[in-house]
């Protein structure tokens, strides 16, 4: 399979606490995110779910660069861009083409630039376009394809609706024709009559252009909408991944299976999956005990003893449990 | 400036079995405008809803549509830029509107209590969180100092915070979003309110949270007899846990009815949109519809009689006419000329 990006067994370890004074007694590492893998396939949308804390955030950071990984290996497009320090890889041409989007679209927008100067910079900063008319010429072009209305153009982020703050958002992301797009909850800040109206842009952007999408989200019906694949997280693990439909439909991993019962269902009451007490601590995690140990119903046996490994159990459904839910 | 005669809800109270006692909460033709710099925005107009002892009420509509600003003024804790024009709002039997400051701090914490939409924020962060709740009991009951801390730690320990002794001593700050969450429910719950009014109270929450903290507000609220009022954009959370849901837009309120009712067989066009634009049900995102347009901008001066009319698919001529009541069934009332 080409992918277009391939993380393997990437790490990210942080260090917390005071110095350990001579050696009597190892740094406290926090383990963010740990021995993750998975692929994103070129023009395929992947949705990463899992609670605040879960290494969502990191492993983003990791993919889009702001960060050095601890150990593992980030491919682009077949190239190691893992290897490349963070500072160094801002000038590097990888930059272009893996895009981000940010949460909230009042907090990730300069409110001294306007609209156009916003959708501008990249092109200037990363594509190198000097031609004054040429970058007037794309970022019209970009925030038509984003249904920006060009007269929206010279307003400043406070004279923009959310709606509209969240397409500037999208047009800058797009605007150097990334392959790889990052979405962070892009929708999070937005009411769902707006929502929707994203959602569809999305959509609507990754048909006509066909990017590759990494869509964060704790919002697990915004994912079914607008991916082909999910990966579910826990404590710095992936604990399940698979097609979407499979997950919604026959989730494996109990953590899974209390994350969907967690969606308010438009119905009253209903006997629902919940999950007691907060997660483990994420400090010097015990490398032989499932990351889930202690808040999950279904523990018991091998769970302290072992750590359960991602396998597949239908086809591209992988499950990291001793006690799947039998599909 | 009010156009309807008869107020809007204490109709439907009549039919639906609630109206054996008085509502706890009765809200009837309130307007309320805030005078900024930029003109008058003319923020709720004639909005009548009632809540029931022990009742579990949802108020939903997009930002903007007035929903925290009108628990604000049932508060008494409206910017002074607001002002209330028009109608009233009791309490009990007591005058919200025209009470004295003096009189409304005495209700205010006691009898009604609020849970605001960020724990972080609402909680003061210099002070540790079971002092936060041992002020509010000397505020409104005789204890001692001893009396309040074994009080308070008994309230962390009601919304299930684990180890409360410890718990009493700690910061904001070294609790987690949740818990943060929790606190201000053992703070807003310390004097046993007759109604609680909970402002989104969890967004930024992650939904396993958001979970845990509903199914303990409910389950509290169940215990104590308490009425409650949900505000969110969220129609399924309100869907999940309310027995009633009262759907806002711009200022206006336009639909209320039985939560079931209102999901099944919406009347009002907007409410139908709102749930077509939810992702809860949609099976794929083709059928996730979007509503057109936004918020009518409301300092206009020549604000349509409906404030929905300008979005509407179904708005004709007759739209500008003042706006009816329509009972739509038992309990359930429509603002609309063309309900669906």
């Amino acid at each position: 399979m080409n992918a277009l990006l391939e993380i393997d067994r990437l790490r990210k370890l942080f260090p917390v606490g005071p110095r350990p004074v001579g050696k009597a007694r190892p740094q406290a590492l926090l383990h963010a995110v740990d021995d993750v893998s998975f692929a994103i396939a070129p023009g395929e949308s992947v949705g990463l779910v899992g609670e605040s804390g879960c290494g969502k955030s990191t492993l983003v950071r990791l993919v889009t660069r702001l960060l050095d990984a601890s150990s593992g290996a980030i491919r682009f497009d077949g190239r190691d861009i893992g290897a490349e320090p963070a500072a160094r890889f801002a000038g590097s041409d990888a930059r272009a083409a893996i895009q981000m989007v940010f949460q909230d679209p009042t907090d990730s927008l300069n409110p001294r630039y306007t609209a156009f100067d916003t959708i501008a910079e990249p092109l200037a900063r990363l594509a190198r376009m000097t031609d004054r008319a040429a970058v007037r010429a794309r970022v019209e072009e970009v925030a038509a394809q984003c249904g920006l209305p060009l007269e929206l153009l010279p307003r400043f982020p406070h004279q923009l609706s959310g709606g509209q703050k969240a397409r500037v958002g999208i047009a800058r992301a797009i605007s150097i024709r990334p392959r790889l797009l990052i979405l962070d909850e892009p929708t999070a800040a937005l009411d769902v009559s707006v929502q929707a109206v994203i959602l569809h842009l999305l959509a609507d952007l990754r048909e006509q252009l066909g990017m590759s999408y990494l869509f964060v989200s704790h919002d697990l019906n915004v994912v079914r909408l607008l991916c082909d694949r999910v990966i579910v997280m826990y404590l710095g693990k992936v604990v399940e991944s698979g097609p979407v439909q499979a997950v919604f439909d026959r989730p494996l991993h109990p953590y899974t299976r209390a994350l969907m019962g967690a969606i308010p269902s438009m119905e009253k009451g209903g006997t629902k999956v919940r999950l007691d007490g907060e997660p483990r601590s994420p400090i010097d995690p015990d490398p032989a005990v499932c990351r889930f140990y202690g808040r999950c119903p279904q523990s018991g046996g091998r769970c302290n003893t072992e750590m359960p490994a991602l396998t597949e159990h239908a086809m591209g459904h992988a499950v990291a449990c001793h006690h799947p839910s039998t599909p | 400036m009010n156009v309807i005669d008869e107020p809007f809800v204490s109709s439907s109270l009549r039919g639906d079995g609630l109206a054996v006692q008085p509502p706890l909460l009765d809200v009837a033709s309130l307007s309320l405008e805030f005078r900024t710099r930029s003109g008058v925005v003319h923020a709720l107009e004639d909005v009548s809803f009632a809540v029931a002892r022990g009742e579990t009420v949802g108020i939903v509509g997009e930002s903007g549509s007035g929903k925290s600003v009108m628990c604000y003024a049932l508060m008494g804790i409206l910017d002074a830029a607001g002002r209330i024009t028009a109608g009233r709002a009791t309490f009990g039997g007591f005058d919200l509107v025209g009470a004295k400051e003096d009189d409304l701090a005495q209700i205010r914490g006691r009898e009604m209590a609020m849970i605001f939409q960020n724990p972080r924020t609402a909680l003061n962060p210099i002070r540790r969180v079971g002092l936060q709740i041992e002020d509010v009991l000397l505020r409104h009951t005789a204890t001692t100092r001893a009396q309040a801390r074994a009080r308070a730690i008994e309230c962390l320990r009601q919304v299930r915070i684990p180890d409360p002794e410890r718990r009493h001593a700690a910061y904001p700050f070294e609790l987690s979003g949740g818990q943060c969450q929790r606190v201000m429910i053992a703070l807003a719950l310390a004097c046993n309110p007759q109604l609680l009014i909970a402002d989104e109270p969890t967004t930024g929450l992650d939904v396993t949270t958001q979970a845990a903290v509903m199914d303990l507000v409910q389950a509290l609220a169940r215990e104590r007899q308490m009425a409650t009022i949900l505000i969110t954009h969220d129609l399924g959370l309100a869907a999940e846990y309310c027995d009633r849901i009262v759907v806002m837009h711009a200022g206006h309120v336009v639909e209320v009815a039985p939560t079931a009712e209102l999901v099944r067989a919406p009347r009002h066009p907007y409410t139908a949109k709102l749930i077509a634009a939810t992702p809860h049900g949609a099976a794929s995102l083709r059928a996730l519809s979007s509503i057109r347009g936004n918020l009518p901008d409301l300092r206009r001066g020549d604000l349509p009689r409906c404030r929905f009319s300008e979005r509407c698919d179904r708005a004709t001529a007759a739209c500008t006419a003042p706006l009816p009541v329509n009972e739509a069934g038992i309990g359930h009332l429509v603002r609309c000329h063309h309900p669906l």
